[in-house]
């Protein structure tokens, strides 16, 4: 268990390391090393190890030109999740209402399609990216900069449980290792390792998404941005990967064609009440405040307001900071 | 050689009785006031002994001991004053002992012996009241409060018209405020605001309701000013409401001049940078707060997440309770606290969110820090919550909306419906309120918010029972979930 040794002596000298480095105090910390106790340990914490030579590592992380010497689990799902198909989901922390909602449905629909949603579990994107697919029961991977037994951030300690409900939460240090800056680029290339495709949904110039992006590229997988207006700064790291060559996606069936994955949405057209239609088909144009609709369709607030209600109760509608939208079209 | 007068000191806002007692003796001419006087108390000595002298009475040459009973009772201000001084007249002769014994007596005295009025006289009042004095001595400002206890007042402009009221004279002419009366506060009218329907109907609903709202949106959409019109939307006071308000004003001394009885719901909008002490109340003796200042009337935290953390969390018991309990060293008072909370906020901290000709420049852990501050359990506190985006030119330019005037006789209509009778739900309300917890994320204090808001919708249409319409429009002024999380 040679990389356990390496996984645990980076994390003891608060280094990263991929490969065994030719030192006598790592001589020495091998010698000393006691592997199945260290694995007794973390067994107790309920962690799991995968190591870079098992058979259960995900084979395209493998792929990859400097993979981890192995990746520490945590939940309650099976390590073969990493091997299935994948799509990574990322974008920027303060991201807008418009960036979390497509995040989320995103998510939600590739999670529905059958394919594993992976994401950092960062605030914004990330973590909509990771409810959309508990949304829908589908199966979704946080990959962390820190140790695996950390939920990081804080605020995300009762997310971090329902994806070890189902799913998984990796990393490629052991217990114990803090987070720090320079630790989440090298967790960007553990997702960007996972998956068969990246989708940035929305990240300024020169944003961590953007790297996960760069280093798909290099690895070969797919890469999709989501378009957003020229004038928002949170929207000119995706536009310019677009101009770059990135797929453009406007609908979760963009991204299903290039993996060649059959979408599961057979989404017969719901009931809708004639003020939820007229209202629906105001929305449809573009997203508008209740007080623009209420000018628009020449309905009371009283009466706009069960309407609305009812349209996001269906799943048709989201609501954020007073502005209403549909929700993103399945194909 | 003993003198007595009665007042009553005030522990919050429960009058004690206290025996003001005088005694003359030989020995060195002094004043020496026992009893657990505090400062401005104490000071009454000077005051007592200028005033006594400015009404051509006389001090009596002789070592003087007042004493105010219950002695383990603290006493603060300057309300004493006038029983003093007639305890001590009455010690030396120069006050009918038996026609004083028949008064409660409340007052500050001035150097030149006239009266100056004080708070609480209310309260005062009540305690004589209850005693089973029927007059009492005050300031002349201070008669028609006086009286709303249901005691006679004896106006009082100065000392001298004391004595010589209480040696048989006649009474005191009664009080006319310079001003004559005083004319209605000017409440700032909804006519004002132009477009903003959805936050237009949520106030409406609070009103009828007496819910909480939370109004929340970028810099520029009329939050406050949508706020400050709530009063003039709520029906005017009931009389017992009334002199509970007034009692309480009356104590913390923030009465207006020339008004008596409070017939208006209050209305208190404390600025952001309010200490706790100030919010909830407090002081030695404690002092009523903001919160029971907004007693039967409205609180508006303008700016709310500027607010200290504790004075926020400091809210939750009276929100509940209707009440909050101050103790202190010398201790402990409760004062009806159960008022409308009505808050507005931005949707981030530099204001950008929601403003769609703006960007937010936040970064993750303002953000972050900005919605660490409004803990689920205060959110859950506000039955009401809307996002008021930015209106476009064209409601602006729009004409005049409807006045608080109308607004007013709908919300007075549905009140009486609402205090009346609980609505039954419909089959399909209570289906659509079921589909609603499973769908989104609602607590289960959500999902009771959501049926009150509900009867209230019913109420202002005048529906016989709740039906789905009203619980989806209820829904729609639930927590939106970029406050939630």
């Amino acid at each position: 268990m040679s990389e356990l040794a390496l996984a645990a002596f980076a994390a003891e000298t608060g280094s990263h390391l991929v490969a065994e480095p030719r030192s006598a105090r790592y001589e020495r910390f091998r010698h000393g090393f006691d592997a199945t106790s260290y694995l007794a340990r973390l067994a107790q914490q309920g962690i799991r190890f995968v190591a870079r030579s098992d058979d259960a590592f995900p084979a395209l992380l493998r792929l990859i030109h400097d993979p981890p010497p192995g990746l520490f689990l945590r939940g309650r799902g099976s390590p073969d999740i990493l091997g299935r198909q994948a799509v990574a989901v990322v974008g920027a922390r303060a991201c807008s209402t418009y960036g979390a909602q497509v995040g989320r449905s995103l998510a939600r629909d590739l999670a529905a399609a059958g394919l594993v949603v992976v994401s950092g579990m960062a605030r914004g994107i990330d973590g909509e990216a990771h409810r959309g697919a508990l949304e829908s029961r589908g199966v979704t991977v946080g990959v962390l900069g820190c140790g695996v037994d950390r939920d990081y951030p804080a605020a995300h300690a009762a997310l971090a449980r329902q994806i070890a409900d189902s799913g998984l939460i990796v990393a490629e240090y052991p217990p114990g290792v803090e987070p720090a800056p320079w630790r989440f680029p090298a967790r960007n290339r553990i997702i960007a390792g996972l998956v068969h495709a990246v989708v940035v949904v929305e990240a300024r110039e020169r944003s961590g998404a953007l790297i996960t992006a760069d280093l798909a590229l290099e690895e070969g997988r797919e890469v999709f941005a989501v378009p957003g207006e020229i004038t928002s700064s949170l929207s000119a790291g995706t536009n310019s990967l677009l101009r770059m060559g990135a797929h453009l996606v406007t609908a979760v069936g963009d991204v299903l064609e290039v993996l060649r994955v059959e979408g599961c949405r057979p989404s017969s057209s719901p009931q809708l009440d004639p003020e939820g239609r007229r209202v629906y088909e105001a929305l449809s144009d573009a997203p508008a405040t209740a007080d623009e609709l209420v000018v628009a369709i020449g309905l009371p607030a009283s009466e706009l307001a069960p309407a609305l209600t009812r349209l996001e109760l269906a799943g048709l509608v989201v609501e954020g900071e007073g502005l209403y939208r549909v929700v993103m079209p399945g194909s | 050689m003993v003198g007595r007068a009665t007042t009553h000191a005030l522990v919050g806002l429960e009058p004690r009785r206290v025996e003001v007692e005088a005694h003359l003796a030989s020995g060195q001419p002094t004043l020496t006031i026992v009893g657990l006087a505090d400062r401005a108390c104490q000071e009454a000595k000077e005051r007592v002994r200028s005033g006594i002298a400015s009404a051509e009475l006389e001090f009596p040459k002789a070592r003087v001991v007042v004493n105010l009973a219950p002695a383990g009772l603290r006493k603060e201000g300057s309300a004493f004053d006038l029983s003093i001084a007639l305890a001590i007249l009455a010690a030396s002769g120069q006050v009918d002992p038996a026609a004083l014994g028949r008064h409660a007596v409340v007052g500050e005295l001035a150097l030149d012996g006239r009266l100056r009025p004080v708070s609480g006289v209310l309260a005062v009042a009540e305690g004589a009241k209850r005693i089973g004095l029927e007059r009492i001595l005050c300031p002349a400002e201070s008669a028609a409060e006086a009286a709303l206890a249901g005691v006679e007042p004896i106006p009082l402009r100065h000392l001298a018209e004391a004595v010589s009221y209480l040696s048989g004279g006649s009474r005191p002419p009664p009080f006319i405020p310079p001003n004559g009366r005083p004319v209605r506060a000017h409440a700032p009218d909804l006519a004002d605001v132009r477009g903003q329907e959805r936050a237009r109907r949520a106030l409406e609903v609070a009103a009828a309701g007496r819910h909480n709202l939370l109004l929340a949106g970028p810099p520029g959409t009329g939050k406050t000013m949508l706020a400050r019109r709530l009063p003039g939307i709520l029906p005017v006071l009931g009389r017992s409401e009334a002199l509970e308000v007034t009692r309480i004003h009356s104590v913390a001394g923030v009465m207006h001049r020339n008004r008596t009885l409070i017939e208006t719901p209050p209305f208190r909008a404390p600025h952001h940078s309010a200490s706790m002490a100030a919010i909830v109340g407090g002081g030695p003796g404690p002092r009523p707060g903001e919160v029971s200042l907004a007693h039967r009337g409205v609180l508006l935290l303008d700016e709310f997440p500027e607010f200290q953390r504790m004075v926020l969390e400091a809210l939750r018991q009276p929100l509940e309770d209707g009440v909050i309990s101050i103790a202190r060293a010398f201790g402990r008072a409760d004062f009806p606290a159960r008022f409308q909370l009505l808050a507005t906020m931005n949707l981030c901290p530099c204001g950008g969110r929601g403003n769609p000709a703006a960007e937010c420049g936040c970064s993750a852990q303002q953000l972050a820090r900005f919605h660490a501050k409004l803990s689920q359990a205060l959110l859950d506190r506000f039955d009401l919550v809307v996002t008021m985006p930015r209106p476009r030119a064209n409601e602006l330019s729009s004409p005049p909306s409807e006045g608080s005037d109308d607004v007013r006789r709908r919300v007075v209509e549905a009140r009486v419906r609402v205090d009346r009778a609980c609505l039954v739900r419909t089959d399909e309300a209570s289906a659509l309120l079921d589909a609603a917890v499973d769908r989104l994320p609602l607590s289960g204090r959500g999902r009771e918010r959501v049926v009150r808001v509900a009867a209230t919708v019913a109420a202002l249409s005048s529906a016989e029972r709740v039906a789905a319409e009203h619980v989806a429009e209820a829904l729609s002024y639930r927590v939106p979930k970029e406050l939630a999380t």
